[in-house]
């Protein structure tokens, strides 16, 4: 039946399907990285639980960063901008001139570094409103941890010349330990209405 | 400069052999075919996430469980109103299921990695900050504390969102 030779099969148009198949994935891959603000929660509180003297943390040693429901800055009193917010951590963090209203700083054995003087207990204390929007509070987080790894970056370039990035772990500890500063979210409050 | 000359001279224009373009595209292809993800979970809500320079790469996704709050398609807002709403996996979930989905996704995971698990929030910027909050106490009532507010990666934050 079938006594006619089989024809070879064209194959110079595969080339066009393929480049078709590759286009289509080319434009549907999305290569979507997950990037975003590592935080760590805090562990829920006792409520009963009474905060002792030495656990309370001298006015000086918080730096009160405040936003409100229209999404306006207030920190340690004054209404800032936002782009005012970095450098201003940055000092509180330092303190370089050992300023009386920034935190105080205490002799601590650091390895790598020997005995210096940190600021063992600054906190950062961020406070949101209900109504605030969800963006600004990331971008003022945002800040916070950009003043925080500056400090830290800084550090280790001195020190080693090495970005804090691509250090070891003990020494990214001690780095840690140098500039401790945590950034605390407070428990929830409703400040003003709606 | 004679020498170029007399050479294509010589040669001619050959024709380039084009047998090998469909392995190579292939190879291309097999590649993209490979990397190429498709969304595992449908999206019922928008979410355009913040701007943020500070961003640090989620290396195991894996390890992640997902939350996402905004507010529902337009197609369905008729059906769930134009207010913010929390997606887990494929479904619309109150504030009180939080709890159950960390469970289960915690016991999804080796016993190894359980303590490695990573809640990743993706948050639409305009949401208020409410019901963040709420799913916050949430997550901490479940004891996963290691959270991360996805964002979008940007050389510097322009405006206030």
């Amino acid at each position: 039946m079938a006594r006619r030779e089989v024809p070879d099969i064209p194959g110079g148009s595969l080339a066009d399907i393929a480049f078709l198949l590759l286009i289509f994935f080319l434009v549907t891959t999305t290569m979507e990285t997950d990037t975003g603000l590592m935080r760590k929660l805090p562990p829920l509180q006792d409520p009963d639980q009474e905060i002792s003297d030495d656990q309370q943390i001298h006015e000086r040693n918080i730096l009160v960063v405040k936003v409100n429901k229209d999404n306006m800055l207030l920190v340690e009193g004054e209404i800032i901008q936002i782009n005012e917010l970095k450098d201003i951590a940055k000092e509180f963090i330092l303190n370089p001139n050992n300023a009386e209203d920034l935190p105080e700083k205490v002799d601590k054995n650091i390895p790598y570094f020997g005995t210096v003087r940190v600021a063992k207990q600054a906190v950062i204390s961020l406070q949101n409103d209900y109504g605030t929007t969800y963006g600004v509070y990331i971008a003022v987080q945002n800040e916070l941890l950009a003043a925080r790894d500056e400090v830290k970056n800084n550090l280790a370039m001195q020190t080693w010349g090495i970005p804090y990035d691509e250090l070891d772990e003990e020494r990214m500890a001690a780095v840690d330990e140098y500039y401790n500063a945590p950034i605390s979210e407070a428990e929830p409050k409703k400040i003003g209405g709606e | 400069m004679s020498k170029f000359k007399r050479h294509t001279g010589k040669a001619g224009a050959g024709k380039i052999n084009t047998a090998s373009l469909p392995d190579i595209v292939f190879m291309l292809l097999f590649f993209f075919m490979t990397v190429t993800v498709m969304r595992e979970v449908e999206l019922k809500i928008t979410v355009k996430l913040p701007d943020a320079t500070q961003g640090k790469k989620l290396e195991k996704k894996s390890l992640a469980s997902f939350i996402y709050i905004g507010k529902p398609l337009p197609q369905l807002q008729a059906i769930f109103g134009s207010e913010p709403k929390i997606q887990l996996n494929d479904a619309f979930k109150e504030i009180d299921d939080i709890q159950d989905f960390i469970v289960q996704e915690r016991e999804a995971l080796d016993e190894s990695d359980q303590a490695k698990m990573l809640v990743s929030l993706k948050i639409d910027r305009e949401t208020r900050m409410q019901i963040v909050t709420e799913v916050k106490q949430a997550l901490r009532r479940a004891n996963a504390l290691k959270i991360m507010y996805a964002n979008m990666p940007v050389d510097r934050i322009t405006s206030l969102n």
